[in-house]
């Protein structure tokens, strides 16, 4: 191996995504986030002697709506299989998954790193339940069991090898993680775990069609450690490789406090998960019936809705792409349009610019904003139909935020309507030419920066509540 | 009144002959007086008088049905809220089960009164009862014979008359095998028909609940109420549940009966060959029609068998790891620790061998060459049920190869054990149900008959068995 070879990364990632059911894959144990450890675990998800296993038909309809959404075959059968192991947060001592028949076959995702297209396969996505935690602090040497999280359903998302550097990596995983949450299957919280990635990394010299040896990286929950433990593999592979060594294929944990990944078990340790169909449910049978049902409801997705915001409202690619970046942010842009009856320009304007900055302040998503889309449309009424100017508009706004007030409630209360009545305006011009005749001269012998001058005073001795076209226009012909 | 029917206690009930407090105490002094037996593992005699009472209340009230009142026993594989349900293993001796099973909580609702839970061998995994942790059950007939297993302790308690009937549980013959060394009626229903929520697992495919008593008619009482569709079970199946009773006494004229003449060779024993004709002309006699019928595969049911229930017992019993309930070992060093002396100091021998089996066949390189082609194997078997059930009403067959042998006589040699369970194993890998009646006696030990029904065809073996015992009274011997 020379140094000169040039190398090539190969990438596939497996996404769990925990799908937002009320209750437990296969009990009726809540599923809700952040409860006293073991207070959602009811005596399945104990695994006590003799429970038994029902499908939450809800998780089903989940992985169906995924599996149509990135056009795949969805598996008219498919079978629940037993993956057995020990460890203390897996109650049964077998996770019940999809081994040979999974409920979602191929399919694609088409993602767009450096303004080009790419299509990245899917090979499978199944559905299984998630384990336990194990919690090793605050308990004096010994290891403290939560299973409130044991049975949760996951929906395990396998891409193909497609994938050729830690950008395009991350770009699928984004692109993932948005059509997850369109489709109101997963709640896409990485920090609750909701959305995890484990990461398949190989190099081979370029042109050479053979994968290298892979090697795993295990739970890594954010894009930027997906690129960071992706970029850290790569180099460590190649310079494993340059110095003569080899890769083995093991599975890698990613220490996101010293930036490197380091070794977990080797495939000589993996377990050997005795894979069988589990006696205790039945074969999956998805009809045709329910295909056809979920198709017709299924949420129009983030492409063709961004197509749809370009034509319909006219908005250009980037506002078009800020809004459909999440259904949330896309349907409150479309109330906003409705409610308000104004110009879609407008409303996307004041909900990319004013409200998108304020949220990012407060760290809120568009679904907690403290405006919601029916008062926002009462702001930008006022502003379209010239009753404020955008700048009495952005006072209007804070109100709008820090209270419960509708914009016109604000407006009548601080007296903050716009001045369209010529003649006030008018006398108000022609006070402040009086006052400042020297000015006017300069205007006059041709300095024109001299304009936005008395625009200025103008504004300020109506205290902004006049109406900016009105002004320019009265100071345009008494300075003529 | 412990040599009185179903039927019988249940008019003396309402004629205020007896009280169900003075039943429940009659029989709760013969279980004292017969505990040389070890068919109790736990007696809940509290418990039982305190059902006793509300039952007589619910008499009273003319609110009885044919089983309020009436003193009964659950195998101890059965879990009961609040009282100890150990499944025969050391593994469970501290287990307090915190919920009822499905069968348990049906039979609580009719107003039956549970004496306690019986023994069994560990886990379900024997054929004779000598695998227990409470040690072995005796045989009425003579205690130096077993009683066979798994259900031994029910068979025991129904032949000595220290409940009226009871509950087992049959995987390969588990009800069958010991009603006919007992000398008492058992029937294993088709595999769904009664729930086996709650009911601890060996081996999840072939597991089911059944009644074992005196006659073929109390059999069909306890199971009306055992038997149903249940929620909780996905395995059950919803399918209405016939009145077991109407056509009890239905006339056999015509009924066409299939004698496999794999069963019928010269292997089989001359006495029990000569018991078995007895019941043949008996059968006659009564209208029926015989007919040779041919099963070519049945010879690889023992080996499939083992296969089967070994690796999905390998699976089921993965939860017992000292973690959240059950047998923990003493200052477990670490977590390897912990798993492997819990579970090395609580299983008995046998559970071990078919856990070591099971794990062997599932495992990668070897799940085609057992697990799979048993599978393979199990669907030729039930095809060559359907055929011939295609062409007969019944099937009629040995359930032992020979009268119940001497405790100790099989135990150090494995192979020599699972062979006697020849002539039952193939209706679970088929599941269909089965009926053990008594039929005779060799050297002054009882021998059943067994006949095999179609899916669901419970209603007529219990006419099949419930004339024959019209006429007969093979099954109305006690031991002395």
């Amino acid at each position: 191996m020379t140094i000169n070879t040039e190398w090539e990364t190969v990438i596939g990632l497996e996404i769990h995504t925990q799908l937002s059911t009320k209750t437990k894959i296969f009990s009726g144990a809540s599923t809700t986030y952040g409860a006293e450890p073991n207070t959602q675990a009811c005596i399945i998800s104990l695994g006590m002697p003799g429970v038994l296993p029902v499908l939450n038909e809800d998780a089903v309809r989940k992985a169906v709506i995924f599996g149509m959404a990135i056009e795949a075959e969805i598996a008219a059968h498919s079978v629940f299989a037993r993956k057995n192991y020990f460890y203390p947060d897996l109650p049964k001592g077998y996770q019940i998954s999809q081994f040979e028949l999974p409920i979602v076959g191929k399919g694609f995702l088409d993602i767009e790193v450096d303004g080009e297209i790419k299509r990245i396969g899917v090979t499978r996505a199944h559905l299984e339940e998630d384990a336990g935690k194990s919690l090793h602090e605050n308990f004096h040497g010994a290891t403290g069991i939560d299973l409130n999280r044991a049975g949760t359903p996951l929906l395990e998302i396998v891409s193909e090898p497609d994938m050729r550097s830690a950008k395009e990596a991350v770009a699928y995983m984004r692109k993932l993680h948005e059509l997850v949450r369109y489709l109101g299957i997963c709640d896409g919280n990485m920090q609750e775990g909701s959305f995890r990635c484990d990461a398949n990394v190989s190099v081979r010299p370029k042109g050479q069609e053979e994968f290298g040896t892979r090697a795993e990286i295990k739970n890594i929950n954010s894009f930027k450690f997906v690129e960071k433990a992706i970029n850290h593999e790569v180099e460590r592979q190649i310079e494993l490789i340059e110095n003569g060594g080899r890769v083995v294929q093991e599975t890698r944990l990613y220490d996101s406090v010293k930036d490197e990944t380091r070794s977990m078990r080797s495939k000589e340790e993996a377990n050997d998960y005795r894979y069988f169909p589990d006696p205790d449910l039945l074969p999956v049978f998805v009809s045709e019936e329910l295909k056809a049902e979920i198709k017709a409801a299924l949420p129009e997705l983030p492409e063709a809705k961004k197509l749809r915001f370009k034509t319909d409202y006219k908005l250009n690619d980037e506002s078009a792409t800020i809004l459909t970046s999440s259904r949330d942010l896309a349907d409150y842009f479309e109330s906003v349009v409705k409610i308000s009856g104004c110009e879609s320009a407008i409303c996307a304007n004041w909900i990319t610019g004013e409200l998108s900055a304020a949220l990012n302040r407060a760290d809120l998503e568009i679904a907690t904003s403290p405006i919601n889309a029916e008062r926002f449309a009462g702001l930008v009424a006022r502003i379209a139909d010239d009753t404020i100017s955008g700048k009495i508009g952005k006072q209007v706004f804070e109100f709008l935020w820090d209270g419960s007030e509708s914009a016109d409630e604000i407006i009548e209360k601080q007296g903050l309507k716009q001045i369209t009545d010529t003649g006030a305006i008018e006398a108000i011009i022609d006070t402040i030419l009086a006052a400042n005749e020297k000015q006017a001269e300069q205007y006059r012998g041709g300095n024109e920066k001299m304009f936005g001058f008395f625009v200025g005073q103008v504004m300020k001795a109506m205290q902004g509540k006049g109406n900016p076209a009105e002004i320019n226009k009265i100071l345009k012909a008494k300075l003529a | 009144m412990h040599n009185k029917t179903i039927t019988e206690l249940a008019q003396g009930l309402r004629a205020k002959e007896f009280s169900s407090v003075e039943l429940t105490q009659h029989f709760l002094n013969r279980v004292n007086k017969h505990a040389d037996l070890n068919a109790f593992i736990t007696v809940t005699a509290d418990l039982a008088l305190q059902a006793a009472q509300l039952a007589d209340v619910r008499i009273a009230k003319g609110e009885a049905g044919l089983l309020t009142g009436i003193p009964m026993a659950h195998k101890d594989i059965f879990c009961t809220q609040d009282v100890k349900t150990t499944c025969g293993s050391k593994m469970l001796d501290n287990f307090i089960a915190p919920y009822n099973a499905t069968v348990v909580d049906k039979l609580n609702a009719v107003g039956v009164v549970n004496l306690g839970k019986l023994n069994m061998d560990e886990f379900a995994m024997g054929s004779s009862n000598e695998t227990s942790f409470y040690g072995t059950v005796k045989n009425p007939w003579n205690k130096n014979a077993v009683a066979g297993g798994s259900s031994g302790g029910s068979a025991a308690a129904v032949a000595a008359k220290l409940a009226v009937c009871v509950t087992g549980t049959d995987t390969g013959g588990s009800i069958r095998q010991p009603a006919a060394f007992c000398g008492v009626s058992g029937i294993k229903p088709t595999y769904g028909r009664v729930s086996r929520f709650g009911m601890i697992a060996y081996a999840s495919s072939l597991d089911q609940g059944g009644s074992m008593a005196r006659s073929a008619e109390d059999c069909a009482i306890l199971l009306q109420s055992m038997a149903g569709f249940d929620a909780k079970d996905s395995t059950s199946v919803d399918t209405p549940v016939p009145d077991y009773c109407v056509d009890l006494n239905k006339p056999l004229t015509g009924l066409k009966i299939g004698l496999p003449k794999e069963f019928f060779t010269s292997d089989l024993n001359a006495d029990m060959a000569a018991t078995l004709q007895t019941a043949i002309e008996e059968y006659k006699k009564l209208g029926a029609e015989f007919k040779e019928v041919s099963m070519p595969n049945l010879k690889y049911a023992i080996p499939a068998y083992y296969v089967i229930a070994s690796a999905e017992c390998s699976s089921n019993l993965s939860r017992y790891d000292g973690v959240r309930f059950g047998y923990r070992c003493e200052n477990p060093a670490d977590l390897n620790d912990l798993y492997t002396r819990s579970r090395g100091e609580a299983f008995g021998k046998e559970v071990k061998r078919r856990i070591l089996m099971g794990t062997y066949a599932l495992s990668s390189g070897y799940y085609d060459a057992y697990y799979l082609k048993a599978q393979q194997v199990r669907r030729l078997i039930s095809e060559d049920f359907k055929n011939v059930l295609s062409e007969v009403d019944v099937i009629f067959s040995p359930v032992t190869p020979t009268p119940a042998f001497n405790i100790g006589e099989k135990t150090a040699n494995p192979i020599e054990m699972y062979l006697a369970d020849i002539y039952t194993i193939a209706i679970n890998l088929a599941g269909l149900p089965a009926i053990s009646i008594p039929a005779g006696f060799i050297n002054e030990m009882p021998v059943g008959l067994q006949l095999i029904g179609n899916y669901f065809d419970e209603a007529r073996l219990l006419n099949v068995a419930h004339v024959y015992q019209n006429t007969t009274d093979w099954h109305k011997q006690s031991p002395t």
